[in-house]
């Protein structure tokens, strides 16, 4: 697969996250701490590092879900405003989350209402949005089903009937179905076969140049994150010690420890 | 009287509870908790409405009580036997001469008046409950208006039954805010919520909640534009009066199976035959 097929972030738009001095720390270098980066329009960032080097809990703090305990996050709106992520009411970032941005999380079943249908799953944001055309929502429904190659003879049927995969690729329906502006994905093929992995990432890699998307992206396979991602942050220890462009970092990395782990990942 | 303070119920937790229909009133649809009381009844008997009959019971007050649409069965008997004996006000099946009636499964069919007031007797108050266990979550959803999840359980209905298959305690969404539980009517008697006269409350005993619908409040029952809201109808009319408006209950005439369809309101029914008690 070419990498060079992704399209270029937009520099010229406001950037759409702008993080400041972020701290989140649950003890002594656990969580994260003084990260700074900027996310454009278009972008995809991937956020690399070993396991319980805080990707996730940074993840956490940029999705409005958890408060850092220092610095902040602002994020450039649809409506053209700036607002301060945490300085906004609850209220106003749940709207977000709901509105605006998507949350892909590593276990299906954590993104996913188990207890009803497919298509029930794909369009709850839409009606949450106020969409009431029962019709037009199925119609959505196996629309996305058809994208994210699933059959969409199956729009009644539960996700417990699906398999893992099926289900993640469900959970990516759902979640992309209102045309999210800002995605943020916790490890998305994590916890699946290999085979089944190169496929979803596949399709994810298709969908996220069809639809533009901004994308944070954590994960631990550097695989993943070269296949995806513009540019990189390499956390360790709650801190991020290398960040530049994909190729860069993983053909010339330049920190000590992202050398080990490029070494110990990509070498044959 | 026989021991007990006028309708049972002590002054100050009459007055807590009056406080909470104050601000039920003053937010339509808004579940407030208030602390309850046990009274002298299991919970399935209604003792939240029964709680705030006895906050707003006063002397001058012409009680009825229906249980589905009867006034006849033995809850109904029971509790206006209670309200008899230890408040000592009048009591009545009419609906038209009740200032105050309390419901467990219907809305009379007789138009309600100004003035008068209906106390619905609620088991489940919390109509996010069926997707959210949890009250700190459904409470910060009624807070943001997050109620996407009403839409997927009608869609559900649809998808599986090919129409909207939930027929009692169908979701309403009161003055275009908050969703509610109209308690386990059939959803035939959610036009009578819509800009109803009377004053409606709402009393959850277990789960120590009321709410309220004022008079001439919007009550919208929830539905898809291609689906929209639609009552129950029958094919018959009541085989006693011959109302062919009102809700009719089936039920069996004699060993060999045979049945008839009469109208759930026995008020209604005996009035239209000029049989009233
Ligand atoms: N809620 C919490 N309470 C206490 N400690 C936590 C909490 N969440 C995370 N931690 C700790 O913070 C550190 C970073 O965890 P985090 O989940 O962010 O790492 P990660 O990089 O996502 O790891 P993994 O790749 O295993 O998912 C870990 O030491 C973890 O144990
Ligand atoms: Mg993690
Ligand atoms: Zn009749």
């Amino acid at each position: 697969m070419n990498r060079s097929v992704l399209p270029r972030p937009d520099l010229e738009r406001p950037a759409l996250l702008d993080v400041h001095n972020v701290s989140r720390l649950y003890g002594p270098d656990k969580g994260c701490q003084e990260i700074n980066f900027r996310l454009h329009a278009g972008e995809v960032l991937g956020i690399v590092g070993e396991s319980g080097s805080g990707k996730s809990t940074l993840l956490r703090v940029l999705a409005g879900l958890e408060a850092p305990d220092a610095g902040h996050v602002a994020y450039h709106s649809a409506n053209d405003d700036t607002l301060d992520l945490y300085a906004i009411s609850e209220a106003r970032r749940r709207a977000l989350l709901r509105l605006e941005w998507g949350l892909i999380h590593q276990n299906p079943r954590d993104g996913l209402r188990m207890g009803v249908s497919a298509g029930a799953n794909i369009g709850e944001r839409l009606m949450a949005l106020g969409q009431r055309h029962y019709g037009q929502l199925r119609a959505a429904g196996q629309d996305w089903m058809g994208q994210v190659e699933l059959d969409p003879g199956r729009i009644d049927d539960a996700p417990r009937t699906f398999s893992g995969g099926m289900q993640q690729r469900l959970q990516i329906a759902r979640t992309l179905v209102t045309r999210p502006r800002l995605v943020f994905m916790d490890e998305p093929t994590g916890g699946l076969d290999v085979s089944v992995q190169a496929r979803l990432l596949d399709m994810i890699r298709t969908l996220v140049r069809q639809l533009g998307l901004s994308v944070v992206l954590v994960t631990h396979d550097l695989a993943v994150a070269r296949l995806l991602s513009h540019r990189l942050l390499v956390m360790r220890r709650s801190r991020v010690v290398e960040a530049g462009l994909t190729d860069q970092i993983l053909d010339d990395p330049q920190h000590a420890y992202t050398q080990l782990l490029v070494s110990s990942v990509l070498t044959p | 009287m026989n021991g007990y303070n006028f309708a049972y119920l002590d002054e100050q937790t009459k007055r807590m509870i009056r406080r909470a229909l104050l601000k039920a009133v003053a937010i339509p649809g808004y579940q407030v908790p208030f602390g309850g009381r046990e009274m002298p009844m299991p919970y399935g008997w209604g003792t939240g409405g029964m709680q705030l009959t006895a906050s707003i019971l006063g002397s001058d007050d012409v009680l009825k009580v229906i249980d589905q649409g009867a006034d006849d069965t033995t809850n109904a008997v029971s509790i206006r036997a209670f309200f008899q004996r230890v408040a000592g006000v009048e009591t009545t099946t009419a609906t038209t001469s009740a200032s105050v009636i309390q419901t467990r499964h219907r809305i009379p069919e007789a138009a309600l008046s100004h003035g008068q007031i209906l106390v619905f007797q609620v088991p489940i108050p919390e109509p996010l409950r069926f997707i959210e266990p949890s009250e700190q979550e459904t409470r910060l959803m009624h807070a943001l208006e997050e109620y996407g999840v009403m839409h997927v359980k009608l869609y559900e209905d649809i998808a599986r039954y090919g129409h909207i298959a939930t027929t009692y305690a169908y979701p309403v969404k009161v003055d275009d805010r908050y969703v509610m539980d109209p308690s386990p009517i059939p959803k035939f008697d959610n036009p009578k919520l819509h800009m109803n006269e009377a004053l409606m409350l709402f009393g959850a005993g277990r789960e120590k909640r009321l709410y309220a619908i004022p008079p001439y409040t919007r009550v919208e029952s929830l539905d898809f534009e291609d689906h929209p809201f639609e009552i129950q109808a029958w094919d018959e009319c009541c085989a006693l009066c011959g109302s062919e408006t009102s809700y009719l209950d089936e039920v069996i005439t004699d060993d060999a199976g045979n049945r008839m369809f009469v109208c759930s309101d026995t008020d209604y029914c005996m009035t239209r035959r000029g049989e009233v008690a």
